[in-house]
């Protein structure tokens, strides 16, 4: 799976602190293994979104605010938004563990203070990945992302973590002949 | 010349191969340890077997796997993952694998094994893995595919964080625990105020705390956004390990002139007695200003405060007394060497004549997952690590988060209360 380079959709704005609780409530965890049965109840927790899901056109872009993902180290967390249609996050800041798992996953997340606060809910957003720049139509406004490491762009360039193991085991057979 | 480093530098120094790293590095590190669960090993398994093409783990004698989140199975779904969780760990030959009724949290059950030692890289999947820094390692929560990855290589990536500094001066007052300094501590710098940081915990006040209450203190960690919370090596450590560590270690200081992004200075004599509001950790407010609040629950429980000190306090302010009508109190030990240890000291007996619900060890109701979820507009006092909404069911209950003997009285007035309302004072040698 590569990324491609320009994503269009439209925002969907929260704000900051939003935790794993609240992004697929630990109950969902039974279906662990089934993104599409978690998107339907991705952002469920937070108040006032309990149907959020539903209104997700598939490719929209999710904008958050600071420490977004805090809380719980469940994978299921970025897995229930993408599994809800979402093609991208965009937050001020993320929290550890949520970011790691995104970039693991090879799911494509943005941190970006100005879009974070200049854009609006239903906002049409273009967002150039290669150039680490959002567009927002609605406004006319530009954001500039910061920049990942080096290496957390090949992961997602990859795909993920998947295939940089893949790779390694690769590289290890190689070196450490079967002994049969 | 050798560059300065604290704990956590080089103890990603060393996993790495390194003489030195430094803030913001990204390294590639070697993992002592790692740890997984009924939630996390599922999908760890499958990305490691079917998505990285791995047959075996890397070395089966250094992987935990703990029965406890959804265990007992709550449902039939949670019973598969169960089972997926079981086969795995017996496909693989995995070593510390804890079976329904023989283990209990994770986080309890690593340390309380000697499987978390002095001078590691540990990694669990599970956010609460930074508990185990209070014994001197380096331990941080990782995601399912970063599991997978440590199960494949032994291996795993991490972005060397800079260090965050807290000094704890004095004593703590009678009643005030580290549960309460750390909620303190956590109101102070906000629930992203160490975010993917490393906070070292240090000064004189922490000689007189005792293990499993250092525990709660880096359990707690994630709370305030960390990587990872770590405390220097002490006669206490020492103590604790001592017939129980599984490996032989080596324990890491921080250098005089490590740097340091910032330092925090606390005078813990001046903490009082806490617990955090509704709807998040970092909602600290002193006892007296919600003291009276009513309550439908009462829960201790938990990685954060159910280990069998923390059982010996709740049991010396319920002796004697009955939970209030109106209140339930579920008591879930932390783990089953804790309940063991429980019933020898008779403390069930007391939570029993009191009137509460004792469980088996899971981490049942502190993630809204079985055994005590509440419902909407409840309101509960419990001894866990998170209040955000939603966390123990449904978005709108309201929890308060305290320790276990503010916990105990509560469930006797029926009302937030402070323990010395129901107990003169704590017994000597149970703090």
């Amino acid at each position: 799976m590569t990324l491609p380079k320009v994503i269009r959709g439209k925002a969907w704005k929260f704000g900051d602190n939003v935790d794993t609780d609240q992004i697929i409530p630990a109950k969902y965890a039974i279906y662990s293994l089934d993104e599409k049965e978690l998107g339907k109840h991705a952002m469920e927790g937070v108040p006032g979104r309990d149907t959020w899901a539903t209104g997700v056109t598939q490719g929209d872009i999710l904008v958050g605010g600071s420490n977004f993902g805090c809380g719980s180290s469940r994978e299921i967390a970025p897995v229930a938004i993408r599994g809800a249609g979402i093609s991208l996050v965009v937050a001020d800041s993320f929290a550890r563990i949520f970011f790691r798992n995104a970039i693991n996953m090879g799911y494509p997340i943005l941190q970006s203070p100005p879009a974070a606060e200049g854009v609006e809910e239903g906002d049409e957003l273009e967002v150039d990945l290669e150039e680490g720049i959002i567009r927002n139509f609605t406004k006319g406004d530009e954001y500039r992302c910061e920049a990942f490491p080096q290496f957390m762009n090949e992961l997602l360039r990859m795909g993920g973590l998947v295939p940089w193991v893949r790779k390694q085991l690769e590289e290890r057979r190689k070196m450490t002949p079967s002994r049969g | 010349m050798t560059v300065a480093m604290t704990m956590t530098e080089k103890i990603l120094a060393r996993g790495a191969g390194r003489e030195s790293v430094r803030p913001g590095d990204l390294v590639l590190a070697q993992v002592d340890f790692a740890m997984g669960h009924d939630l996390t090993i599922p999908p760890a398994g499958k990305i490691m077997r079917e998505q990285m093409g791995a047959e075996k783990i890397w070395d089966p004698d250094r992987v935990a796997v703990t029965q406890d989140h959804f265990q007992p199975a709550k449902d039939a779904a949670s019973a598969t993952l169960g089972r997926l969780t079981r086969e795995f760990s017996h496909d693989m030959g995995i070593k510390w694998y804890f079976e329904v009724g023989q283990g209990g949290i994770c986080h309890t059950v690593l340390p309380e094994n000697g499987l978390v030692l002095p001078g590691e890289l540990v990694v669990g999947a599970d956010s609460h893995s930074c508990t185990y820094g209070a014994l001197n390692n380096f331990a941080t929560g990782i995601g399912s595919t970063d599991l997978a990855c440590v199960l494949a290589l032994g291996e795993l990536w991490f972005r060397v964080p800079e260090t965050l500094k807290f000094v704890y001066h004095n004593r703590l007052k009678e009643w005030v625990e580290a549960k309460d300094l750390i909620l303190y501590v956590i109101g102070q710098i906000g629930v992203d105020g160490a975010r993917s940081k490393a906070m070292e915990h240090t000064g004189e006040a922490l000689k007189h705390i005792d293990m499993e209450a250092r525990l709660t203190m880096t359990n707690m960690a994630i709370e305030a956004g960390a990587k990872n919370g770590i405390m220097e090596f002490d006669e206490v450590t020492k103590e604790y390990l001592d017939g129980r560590a599984k490996r032989p270690y080596t324990p890491v200081t921080s250098d005089r002139d490590a740097e340091y992004e910032k330092v925090f200075e606390f005078d813990v004599e001046k903490v009082e007695l806490g617990v955090a509001k509704p709807m998040s950790p970092d909602n600290y407010a002193p006892l007296s200003e919600v003291a009276g609040t009513r309550l439908d629950q009462v829960f201790i429980g938990s990685c954060t405060n159910s280990r069998i000190t923390d059982l010996r306090r709740a049991a010396a302010v319920l002796e004697n007394h009955k939970v209030a009508p109106g209140v339930r109190l579920i008591i879930t030990p932390s783990s089953h060497q804790v309940a063991i240890q429980a019933e020898k000291e008779g403390l069930i007996r007391t939570f029993l004549a009191a009137g509460a619900a004792w469980t088996t060890a899971t981490c049942g109701a502190c993630l809204g997952g079985h055994m005590g979820v509440l419902g909407e507009g409840e309101i509960c006092l419990s001894t866990t690590n998170r209040n955000f909404p939603g966390r123990m069911g449904h978005p709108k209950a309201q929890v308060y988060l305290s320790n276990p003997a503010v916990a105990a009285a509560s469930a006797v007035t029926g009302v937030i209360t402070h323990p010395s309302e129901v107990l003169d004072h704590m017994p000597a040698g149970i703090r």
